[in-house]
């Protein structure tokens, strides 16, 4: 596109550059603009008229004067992807970082990507061990499933993003996962943190990265996770791949929104973020799925660090309203020195009963689930109660949950960082033997033919 | 038609101001080169602002602007049931059809198939006087389902010509003498509600088979519910209930910028679910409106009144009709976004002055109606609402709470307890008891409503009861208000929760309902006996025959063993008294 130089600019306000009386320029469309030094910067038409054109700078909008240059390139943001991709970084606007060669497209992808058809969806029921017995027996994850990390700052949530990321595996099949990842506004030192046990694990050669970090343009986060999963989308939908998105962190994906919601001068929603922000994330996660027809799939796992470990901000709040449930990470597990801090009472997976039990995971996986949710979440409450009355007030039976409570924990939680435990063995075994601490009389939502079968004391041989 | 066509003249997301055209509101256009459809929502002096309902990304100032003189309608006649739609009743499988499994835009589909054939019977005849609403005929729509064909609104006169065969919806089947033509296909405006004859007060209640629905906190066939709560919490689980379990005819299922794999779920299950009416697939009474959250919001903010239309059409003709909507939030963020575009003035939280004018107008078109051809329909309405942090008190909750008879408060602390449905006993309420009261005293029980008062009132004691026990602790209190917080848990446990995914509890049928309360009564009396009899409390909670009552209900056939299991645990209890 030979566009013609436009100086046209009146205003510039935080990331926005207001311009007047240009060619009709398209609503999404992509502009170069050429500061006085040379400098090249890149932005997009958020609002288009006869009179004014708003676009949103994606570097800042420092040192843009009113001799500026401004282009329209005639089209809306597209990527060229191709499967040369995987093994590649990229930065957060999608050019190469890792100083290889520019991607050649097989095709250029339109980046804000069309809904999925909701009647071409297919249900997800694939159960993916991650070898963490926490997720494994209790919030389950399925293949295309969005399910996000709900940390705060200071927890181990990329720990368990890469080891989730190392382990992730279907049972009883070979397919292996592509990871797409996506870096928004973390520090040089996570990035490394990620990159190098990548590269450790020999990951990165089955790996797409897409790096913005703390000290890259914020307006440029918007356009990060809608490339990454852009490709996300090519890979499976296109080449059949299994695809494992991990983005963190979404917090800094909506402050960047927050910035553009003000600088329009919009009349803000909930603690200042944008009254569209639930639709602007329904974007990115419902990208997500399986579709009929087509070999891949799609599973999210966004990190957000919740502000304040507060779980009704919004923004774990509008997450929480769109994905499939949640992990929920525990600042007072990780202070006693367990990892991984799941806390799995207010850790949920809603896709779950869709992908355990016979011929799946194991038939009774279900009960086993429920049976430590309950002990854990009884034992929990007797520890307060405890802190009160002194453990002389319990009965038998509470004082056998009161230790399981720290059993669980201590045994089952805590893993290192490099165990993979399998999900019959590792997992649900292992929870057998941890439950028969407890008499069998209390585990009332055992079924009882499944203690005849796997309790390791008390099944009938 | 050349003054007709006008340009863009600005493009800011889903909204597009237009020059040199003069439309009327709510108008469907075609904007841009690429036709996107849209409708007209504010006329500004020159300038006529539209809402588009495709994603507007490459659409540029100076591209044409279409009049279509028509305000966006749906498409009524058979074909409805079992079918899936967008949010202006384009039906997805047909846009999988023509563009794929991801939707791109400028692709018109009609709402009805108006190649297929019907068996059209005719069940009027020349001659018959007829006026708007009455039925001329019939077309069986689905295996259960009989589609009345309806003299459209604004017609009337004597019957010259109608005959019975197969026909296409666009065909004429009925000619009039003055030369008025009918079809079996309508097109309606979806803003505007269907007429009827006039409005009756409930007094039938929905039943749901939810046991804390039924029995605590009815709806009305005809009546309106909200179901407020925080994520997680179990709106969708509990309007997905309904839409299997309610005694409807009809089922309008709206999905209103949420999952699209919940959707999914309906249409994978539905058609193998059971009506426990008719014996048949509920997929025959349903049909689904789908326009997830990334879908265009302008879209999602016609889908309600897409589906209030088609739930109106179906109640003229005689059915009761229960439409969902989840979430009704959703909704009135579209609103929202819509007109912090068009920079109107904002009201509370950024929200439309006119969001709580417009919840109300929305949930007015339910109802129990006289018909205009004088039978008896009703159109329920269930709207799930997704209060931001889970706090009530943001203006969706309270505009929907200030219409709606019955709540239905989901508790985020019950979820975590896995204590399902989350719905919080005593918060909760229904406005219709005392309208319904007679028909469960006909219908299941006299001495029903009692049962609800003594039942409820036992849930309040509780709440009273346990702010002493956090302080001084169950041991301390006196051994009645021990065997009351019992018989409260076992209220609670046995009756109240109550598992959407398991195949026996999912449903439970208003008079298994009564059976099931009256026997936690009956554990309630005989307890008292055997405890002033000398029994020791202990002994009396943990007689094993109230395990096998309360575990019974996961079994089938339950309704005919629960008298027997009954009857062993009043024995169990009364021989505690011996062995002391
Ligand atoms: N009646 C029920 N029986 C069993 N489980 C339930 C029931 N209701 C809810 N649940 C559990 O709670 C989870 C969340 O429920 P649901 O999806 O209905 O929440 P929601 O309120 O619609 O959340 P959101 O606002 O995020 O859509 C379900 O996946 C299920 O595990
Ligand atoms: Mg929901």
């Amino acid at each position: 596109m030979t566009g013609k130089e436009y100086r046209t600019i009146t205003d510039v306000k935080g990331p926005l550059v207001f311009l007047n009386k240009t060619e009709p320029v398209a609503f999404g469309e992509i502009v170069e603009l050429r500061l006085t030094d040379g400098t090249l910067k890149n932005g997009q038409v958020l609002d288009t008229s006869d009179d004014q054109v708003i676009v949103q700078v994606f570097e800042g909008t420092a040192s843009i004067d009113k001799q500026t240059g401004i282009k329209f390139l005639g089209d809306v943001f597209k990527l060229p992807v191709s499967t040369d991709m995987i093994g590649r970084i990229l930065d957060g606007a999608g050019r190469p970082r890792d100083g290889g060669p520019a991607i050649v497209a097989d095709e250029m992808a339109d980046i804000i990507g069309a809904a999925i058809n909701p009647y071409s969806r297919q249900s997800p029921d694939t159960f993916i061990q991650t070898g963490i017995s926490a997720i494994d027996a209790c919030t389950s994850l399925v293949r295309g499933q969005k399910l996000p990390i709900f940390s705060a700052s200071g927890l181990p949530h990329n720990d368990i993003a890469l080891q989730i990321a190392r382990q992730a595996k279907l049972v009883d099949s070979d397919d292996d996962f592509v990871v797409v990842f996506c870096a928004m506004g973390i520090t040089a030192e996570e990035y490394n943190f990620f990159v190098h046990d990548l590269e450790r694990t020999g990951a990165l050669e089955n790996a797409c990265l897409f790096v913005n970090l703390a000290d890259d343009p914020a307006v440029e986060r918007l356009i990060t996770p809608r490339l990454a999963l852009t490709a996300a989308e090519y890979l499976a939908f296109e080449k059949d791949y299994h695809v494992l998105v991990i983005y963190t962190d979404m917090t800094n994906y909506c402050e960047s929104l927050r910035q553009i919601g003000a600088a329009r001068e919009e009349v803000p929603g909930r603690r200042g973020y944008p009254g569209y922000m639930y639709t602007d994330l329904a974007m990115l996660y419902e990208r997500a799925g399986l579709v009929k027809g087509k070999k891949g799939s799609i599973t999210q796992f966004p990190i957000l660090t919740m502000p304040g470990d507060d779980i009704t901000h919004p923004i774990p709040d509008l997450s929480g309203y769109i994905t499939e449930g949640q992990i929920v990470i525990s600042r007072e597990l990780h202070q006693k020195g367990i990892y991984p801090p799941i806390n799995v009472l207010p850790s949920l997976s809603r896709l779950m009963n869709a992908g355990i039990g016979d011929g799946k995971t194991r038939e009774d996986h279900k009960s086993v689930s429920d049976q430590l949710y309950a002990a854990y979440a009884q034992g929990r409450e007797l520890r307060g109660l405890v802190a009160i009355v002194g453990e002389d007030a319990l009965n038998e039976r509470d004082l056998q949950l009161l230790k399981f409570a720290d059993i669980f924990e201590n045994k089952f939680l805590r893993q290192s960082r490099d165990e993979d435990r399998s999900i019959s063995e590792g997992t649900l075994d292992y929870a057998w033997e941890l439950l028969s601490n407890i008499d069998t009389k209390y585990l009332v939502r055992l079924d009882q033919k499944w203690i005849d079968k796997y309790h390791p004391t008390d099944k009938k041989e | 038609m050349s003054e007709e066509n006008g340009v863009i003249y600005r493009i800011s997301g889903p909204v597009v101001t237009a020059v040199g055209i003069s439309p009327r509101m709510y108008e469907v256009v075609r904007v841009g080169d690429e036709g996107l459809m849209g409708e007209v929502i504010e006329l500004h002096g020159e300038q006529s602002v539209i809402q588009v309902y495709e994603e507007t990304s490459g659409v540029r100032p100076g591209e044409p602007v279409i009049r279509t003189g028509q305000t966006l309608s749906v498409q009524l006649g058979p074909g409805l049931l079992t079918k899936i739609y967008d949010g202006i009743q384009r039906p997805l499988p047909e846009l999988e059809k023509t563009m794929g499994v991801f939707i791109k835009r400028g692709v018109d589909a009609d709402g009805l198939d108006l190649e297929k054939n019907w068996d059209f019977k005719a069940t009027a005849k020349a001659g018959d006087s007829v006026t708007s609403g009455d039925v001329i005929g019939t077309v069986q729509e689905t295996k259960t389902i009989e589609h009345r064909v309806m003299v459209p609104p604004g017609t009337s006169g004597v019957i010259k010509n109608i005959s019975s065969g197969e026909f296409n919806v666009t065909q004429t089947v009925c000619t009039l003498e003055d030369g008025n033509e009918i079809q079996m296909m309508q097109k309606w405006p979806v803003r505007t509600p269907r007429p009827f004859t006039k409005k009756h007060a409930p007094e039938v209640p929905l039943q749901t088979g939810q046991r804390i629905l039924d029995f605590l906190f009815p709806l009305a066939k005809g009546g309106t519910a909200g179901i407020p709560g925080p994520f997680g919490s179990g709106k969708t689980v509990t309007q997905q209930q309904l839409a299997k379990w309610s005694d409807a005819d009809i089922v309008v299922y709206i999905g209103c910028g949420e999952r699209g794999n919940e959707m999914t779920e309906v249409l994978d299950e539905f058609p193998h679910l059971m009506d426990p009416k008719t014996g048949e697939a509920l997929m025959n009474r349903t049909t689904m409106i789908a326009n997830t959250s990334n879908m265009p919001v302008a879209a999602r903010e016609a889908s309600v009144y897409t589906g209030i239309t088609i739930a109106e059409y179906f109640r003229d003709m005689g059915y009761d009709v229960a439409l969902m909507a989840d979430s009704t939030s959703r909704w009135a963020e579209a609103m929202r976004e819509i007109s912090s575009r068009l920079e109107e003035m904002p009201g509370e939280e950024g929200y439309p002055a006119y969001l709580s004018s417009r919840l109300a107008e929305f949930y007015e078109r339910a109802g129990r109606v006289e018909t205009l051809a004088g039978g008896d329909g009703s159109v329920s309405v269930i709207g799930a609402v997704s209060p931001p942090g889970g706090d009530i008190s943001e203006p969706v909750s309270q505009g929907t709470l200030r219409i709606v008879k019955v709540f239905w408060g989901l508790d985020a602390g019950l979820a975590r307890q896995r204590h399902f449905p989350a719905i919080n006993w005593l918060n909760s309420y229904s406005l219709y008891p005392p309208s319904l009261d007679q028909w469960y005293r006909d219908n299941i029980k006299s001495d029903f409503p009692e049962l609800r008062t003594e039942i409820s009132a036992l849930l309040q004691v509780e709440a009273e009861l346990q702010e002493i026990v956090q302080l001084v602790g169950s041991d301390a209190l006196p051994v009645d208000q021990q065997l009351t917080l019992e018989v409260a848990r076992m209220i609670r446990e046995f009756f109240l929760q109550q598992n959407a995914f398991h195949d026996v509890d999912t449903y439970t049928d208003l008079k298994l309902q009564y059976t099931m309360a009256k026997a936690i009564l009956s554990f309630q009396e005989e307890s008292k006996k055997a405890l002033a009899g000398g029994a020791a409390l202990e002994d009396v909670v943990n007689v094993p025959a109230r395990t096998d009552l309360m575990r019974g209900r996961f079994e089938s056939g339950y309704e005919e063993k629960i008298d027997k299991m009954l009857e062993t645990m009043i024995k169990q209890i009364a021989e505690t008294m011996e062995d002391n």
